[in-house]
């Protein structure tokens, strides 16, 4: 018994040392940071009887303010999959004169506070900004509607898609486009079949973290939604208004409707991910 | 499918610096022609630019007696395999190899059964008939290769272009693709340019050689002449194992100026000064010290290897090679001092054949 725990600790035949003790406190760590608030998470709206959850689900805006969330991150993902494809494409092929200064740029979303970012969108985009002014001239309404919400998730979601794409394309051998040409490929077939092709489970990956980030992005949107119930309302933030109602079992049941939905979306874009990179499994 | 390639020059991007210096070359329809050369001889360089993959500064390019300007032209025509055989890792074996047929406008298009049956047709030619459904990444080195040559030759090319397709392979599954590439282009008719390396694969499968050496052709001749022949000392070097001796040429000898040599007769007209006697370690022969005179030096067996028993003479300030064929499975010498007779060497002056 204490044999077999001493080479428990010592990690058997693994090249790092402490590897299963350093494993087994990892593990712990995780547990507590991550799958204890999600089993709260899962447990919590039950407490207060089955009839709580039954009545907070039976609750349109609810289903509203979901709907919002995900289709808006789907379309921010979907239009973000063109643009990060494109800076991708500058940033690995593009010798562009500050090409690195851009690189770094790239990352800047995801360090923004997402506060910051969303007041600057809502200041450029609402009725009176830079932007907003001539948009709606043309009758364009950005600000406080289910675009600017769109315009603040692509804001948030883009560095995903191009920092999954640029690797793989990195990697695309350029001699692959040579082999087509000399095969009588003509350009659009050769972007088409050589390089979208390889790059497509990158691609859904960019995408599938895009939407991930865009279902539980609070901060940027808030700013720029509007949010009126039923019409620019997002779920996380009537997760708040619940809140603020010290409506527990509303909001749990809400955050619990989002964690399960965002789990089986996330599982979808895995397989059809999956399903495009057969290629890639060696014998 | 002829090449015709006259005063080619091509400089390296940005730069002054010439990747290929004036070269010319003529490949006549169905020859079968190695560019050899060490690393950074413009030897790749070369055939991208018949495959019109760069652009050169000067110099024409004729393919079959007519300049090719753009790429849909030459597309098709020519087969070429690239060094890391380039193969798309996401499409399958067979979709890889219908590849130029699967891109084609529509109203040249083969049918799905036609481009089926050429598929099938290649994948038996290349001895890989159950591979079709298989991705690139699950192949063997050999077997992606032949994927790639199979994919080159789908479209039924005239001129194939190999860029040191035998690189990544093992010994023996280099020397049989080697045959087979051979055989293969003697029953297809093609006109084929290989570039390798290695100066031994290029003599055994090639008819020409044309040897290159700072993006210019040292000498282009068949394997026979390049051996008995060479244009330079470099092209010597490179085309296998040799020895150089130092000497003087008087009155039609030449007079080697390390002692345990012997001086052999030259050619009359060759001027008399220093020059350089090149020779290959199977073409020394070893006298006898008690039948010449001179200095003899000492001399030790190394054992026999395919069929030449190896001995090191040990000159002054260093040791030559010596094989001697060994058909007895003795050693045939029957003392440890000798001369060595060099009489068989190409005497080279300033890096120029004399004789």
């Amino acid at each position: 018994m204490r044999q077999t725990f001493l080479t428990f600790l010592r990690g058997g035949d693994s090249a790092l040392p402490g590897y299963r003790l350093s494993l087994a406190a990892t593990l712990l760590w995780t547990g507590f940071f991550i799958v204890l608030p999600l089993c709260a998470l899962a447990i919590r709206p039950w407490q207060d009887g089955m009839g709580a959850v039954v009545g907070a689900l039976h609750d349109t805006r609810m289903f509203a303010a979901l709907w919002t969330s995900f289709s808006s991150a789907a379309l921010a993902a979907l239009f973000n999959l063109p643009i990060g494809l494109l800076l991708a494409w500058a940033l690995v092929r593009g010798d562009l004169p500050g090409r690195r200064v851009a690189d770094a740029l790239v990352d800047l979303p995801l360090a923004l506070p997402t506060a910051v970012s969303g007041i600057t969108l809502a200041t450029l985009y609402g009725p009176q900004g830079w932007l907003g002014a001539p948009l709606a001239k043309l009758g364009i309404v950005v600000a406080y509607s289910r675009p600017g919400i769109v315009l603040a998730l692509m804001f948030v979601g883009l560095p995903f898609v191009v920092r999954t794409v640029e690797p793989v394309l990195k990697n695309l051998p350029r001699d692959l486009e040579e082999a087509a040409v000399l095969l009588g490929a003509r350009p659009w077939q050769i972007v088409l079949r050589v390089i979208l092709a390889p790059l497509l489970p990158a691609l859904i990956t960019g995408f599938g973290l895009a939407f991930a980030r865009g279902v539980g992005e609070y901060g940027s949107v808030i700013f720029i939604a509007g949010n009126q119930p039923f019409r620019s309302e997002i779920a996380p933030l009537l997760v708040v208004v619940r809140l603020q109602e010290f409506d527990y079992p509303g909001a749990t049941a809400i955050a619990l409707v989002l964690l399960l939905t965002s789990l089986a979306a996330l599982a979808l874009v895995g397989v059809v991910r999956r399903k495009f990179s057969a290629w890639g499994d060696a014998a | 499918m002829s090449v015709l390639i006259q005063n080619l020059v091509r400089c390296a991007p940005g730069t002054r610096k010439r990747l290929l210096n004036d070269v010319s070359l003529d490949v006549p329809t169905g020859a079968f022609v190695a560019l050899v050369g060490p690393s950074g001889a413009g030897k790749t360089t070369l055939l991208r630019a018949i495959a019109g993959l760069d652009t050169c500064e000067s110099g024409s390019l004729l393919l079959d007696g007519q300049k090719v300007e753009n790429m849909q032209d030459r597309a098709r025509k020519i087969g070429f395999v690239f060094q890391n055989y380039a193969l798309f890792p996401h499409m399958t074996v067979a979709r890889n190899i219908s590849f130029g047929l699967d891109v084609q406008p529509r109203a040249m298009r083969p049918s799905q059964g036609e481009i089926a049956a050429r598929v099938q047709e290649l994948l038996d030619l290349m001895q890989l008939p159950d591979m079709g459904k298989a991705y690139p990444a699950r192949l063997s080195g050999g077997q992606r290769q032949r994927v790639a040559l199979a994919r080159a030759l789908a479209t039924g090319p005239g001129l194939l272009l190999l860029d040191e397709p035998f690189g990544a392979l093992d010994p023996i599954v280099r020397r049989t693709i080697r045959s087979w590439l051979r055989s293969l282009h003697d029953r297809l008719g093609l006109t084929t340019i290989l570039v390798t390396h290695d100066q031994e694969e290029a003599l055994e499968v090639a008819d020409r050689i044309v040897v290159m050496q700072q993006g210019s052709i040292m000498q282009d001749a068949s394997p026979e002449e390049l051996d008995k022949e060479p244009a330079t000392a470099f092209v010597m070097e490179f085309l296998g194992e040799s020895a150089t001796f130092r000497g003087v040429v008087q009155d039609g000898w030449f007079t080697p100026e390390e002692d345990g040599v012997l001086p052999f007769a030259v050619a009359a007209e060759i001027a008399p000064g220093p020059a350089d006697a090149m020779i290959r370690p199977f073409e020394i022969t070893i006298a006898s010290a008690d039948l010449v005179q001179g200095q003899t030096v000492p001399i030790s067996s190394q054992g026999v290897r395919n069929g030449y028993r190896h001995y090191l003479a040990r000159l002054k300030d260093r040791t030559i090679a010596v094989h001697i064929p060994d058909y007895t499975g003795e050693n045939v010498l029957s003392e440890s001092y000798g001369v060595l007779d060099i009489s068989r060497a190409r005497l080279f002056r300033d890096g120029k054949r004399y004789s």
